[in-house]
């Protein structure tokens, strides 16, 4: 029994940080259909900023938001210095689909560098806000401890923010109208080229805020190989599919199902099954309902 | 004339489907642009909007320059663009298309105005003010995009086929609401439309357009009156 709690509890706990991962590709694809293989590096970079916050401060507090702001920056500036000018050059023909893919690998290898020449590839740790230790029940000690909770409520709030965010604002409607329709959103004077740096810059924060919750609630430090930021990128990007890669709702419920499925295997079955089961759960997800969970039936329109 | 394009010239890769077209549309009034499919109609309000970009010759609306203006700036200028083929984002409910219209206002209040005067003209949208956009029929549709295009509050209205796929009974509908429109909003309108004879009944003045070029202009019920405009697009 308190095995069963334990495991829903880590389940959740991981699943709400691949939900956010999940959250921020599926903005980006939302903004400029590209799917954004870079996505972990980029909140890995703002993590590095994040890091340096908080050895300056000692605040994870402010390292977090550190690290957001300098996620949307570093989004902003990618897709506004780069992104923009790969897409208007390989618009067309047969290299359309593939080069922005390539590019974001690309893209991946660059930012590791980077982080590399700056920061070493030593790790480097940032100190959890919150206790490790698990809570107790009676007699027994969970694994779930105040900074899982911490997690869960971060990711809630940050949740809720975007919520109201693109539920009660201009900018949210720009956003939802824009990711649907740019030509109509124009004629309505929606400027639609600043609208996707937005989403990108959007996408960023939230990105670094999962990086960051990785990185406390992961099981040591980060350097630009981090085991850490592979799962991030792995398992953010198969919760965004599962969620259909155009629905924020999917993309939340994708990290969910993902970190639960996978709880369960390491539990019950064994560790070595997670990254196999994963895959097993994109493909067999891909052949019976490729539009996701949340999907529409149609299917999405380019 | 507030709205005058003289000589413009638009071309698709080779093809020149817009060919030296020079026309005027005196402020307040209703302009029909016909013609047959593949006459260029569509091309031409997609240039003055901004979406395709002019080869050569120039558009004024009140005496400025609009060529070279992005698409999305022209609704800063007073001018409303209804594309073809119903122009609502389907994933949006009513009421956040009409917001949508009246987003580049920045002004809440405002729009909160606008919303009531458009569901007041068009009560169905007011009915349905929460439904998604796809769940609306064809004519509610385009109520709805031509609702969102005057929470923009414009002067100028360019609309791109508004009969398109739509009833006779609707299409006498929503070609009555332009009407009324027009003369209650004090807009001037460019009408573009494959269905000749209802354009040019609520029309001011019809221009003829056929393989990309002006081939007749006159008052609208001269050119249903004209025999050979009768036996071209009007079908007797």
């Amino acid at each position: 029994m308190i095995n069963l709690l334990n495991t829903f509890l880590n389940g959740i706990t991981s699943g709400a940080i691949y939900s956010l991962m999940a959250i921020s590709m599926v903005l980006v694809w939302r903004s400029t259909r590209v799917v954004n293989f870079a996505q972990a590096g980029m909140a890995l970079l703002s993590c590095y900023f994040g890091y340096e916050a908080v050895q300056r401060t000692g605040s994870f507090w402010i390292g977090l938001v550190v690290a957001m702001i300098a996620g949307a920056l570093v989004a902003a500036v990618i897709e506004f210095g780069f992104m923009r000018i790969l897409l208007k050059h390989s618009s067309q023909g047969p290299i359309a689909s593939v080069a922005p893919i390539i590019a974001t690998l690309g893209l991946l290898g660059l930012i590791k560098g980077v982080i590399g020449l700056v920061w070493g590839n030593a790790d480097v740790v940032i100190e959890p806000p919150f206790s490790v230790v698990g809570f107790k029940i009676g007699e027994n000690t969970l694994t779930f401890s105040p900074l899982k909770l911490l997690t869960l409520v971060t990711v809630t709030v940050l949740l809720l923010i975007m919520t109201w965010l693109f539920q009660r604002t201009n900018l949210g409607l720009a956003l939802r109208a824009s990711a649907h329709e740019p030509e109509i959103s124009r004629l309505a004077g929606v400027k639609v080229d600043l609208v996707r740096t937005l989403g990108w810059a959007l996408a960023g924060a939230a990105g670094a805020a999962a990086g960051m919750l990785q990185a406390i609630t992961g099981s040591g430090g980060m350097n630009p190989d981090s085991i850490e930021f592979r799962l991030l990128l792995v398992f953010g990007f198969i919760a965004a599919v599962i969620g259909g890669l155009d629905s924020m709702i999917g993309a939340l419920v994708g990290g969910m199902i993902l970190g639960l499925v996978l709880a369960f295997t390491l539990t019950y079955a064994s560790g070595s099954l997670v990254f196999i089961t994963a895959f097993v759960l994109l493909l067999v997800l891909l052949i019976v309902r490729p539009q996701g969970v949340i999907g529409q039936k149609a299917g999405r329109r380019a | 004339m507030s709205l005058n394009v003289s000589n413009l010239t638009v071309h698709h890769g080779a093809i020149c489907a817009v060919n030296q077209v020079s026309l005027a549309v005196p402020t307040g009034q209703l302009a029909a642009i016909i013609g047959s499919n593949g006459a260029g109609k569509t091309t031409l309000l997609r240039a003055l909007s901004g979406l395709n970009k002019p080869t050569s010759g120039t558009m004024n609306w009140m005496g400025e320059s609009i060529k070279g203006v992005k698409a999305e700036n022209l609704v800063r200028r007073g001018i409303s663009h209804v594309s073809e083929g119903k122009s609502v984002v389907p994933a949006l409910t009513v009421k956040e298309n009409l917001l949508l219209g009246a987003i580049w206002r920045r002004n809440a209040k405002e729009a909160k105005q606008s919303l009531e005067e458009v569901t007041s003209i068009f009560p169905r949208l007011g009915e349905r003010i929460e439904q998604r956009a796809d769940t609306l029929s064809g004519g509610e549709r385009q109520m709805l995009a031509i609702g969102r295009a005057i929470m923009a509050k414009p002067k100028l209205l360019l609309l791109d086929e508004p009969s398109l796929g739509l009833a006779p009974l609707v299409i006498e509908q929503i070609f009555q609401s332009i009407k009324d429109l027009t003369q209650s909003m004090r807009l001037t309108v460019l009408l573009v439309e494959q269905n000749a004879m209802g354009a040019l009944k609520i029309a001011d003045l019809g221009i003829v357009l056929n393989l990309g070029k002006v081939v007749a202009v006159d008052n609208a019920q001269s050119l249903i009156a004209d025999p050979a405009v009768r036996a071209a697009y009007l079908g007797y």
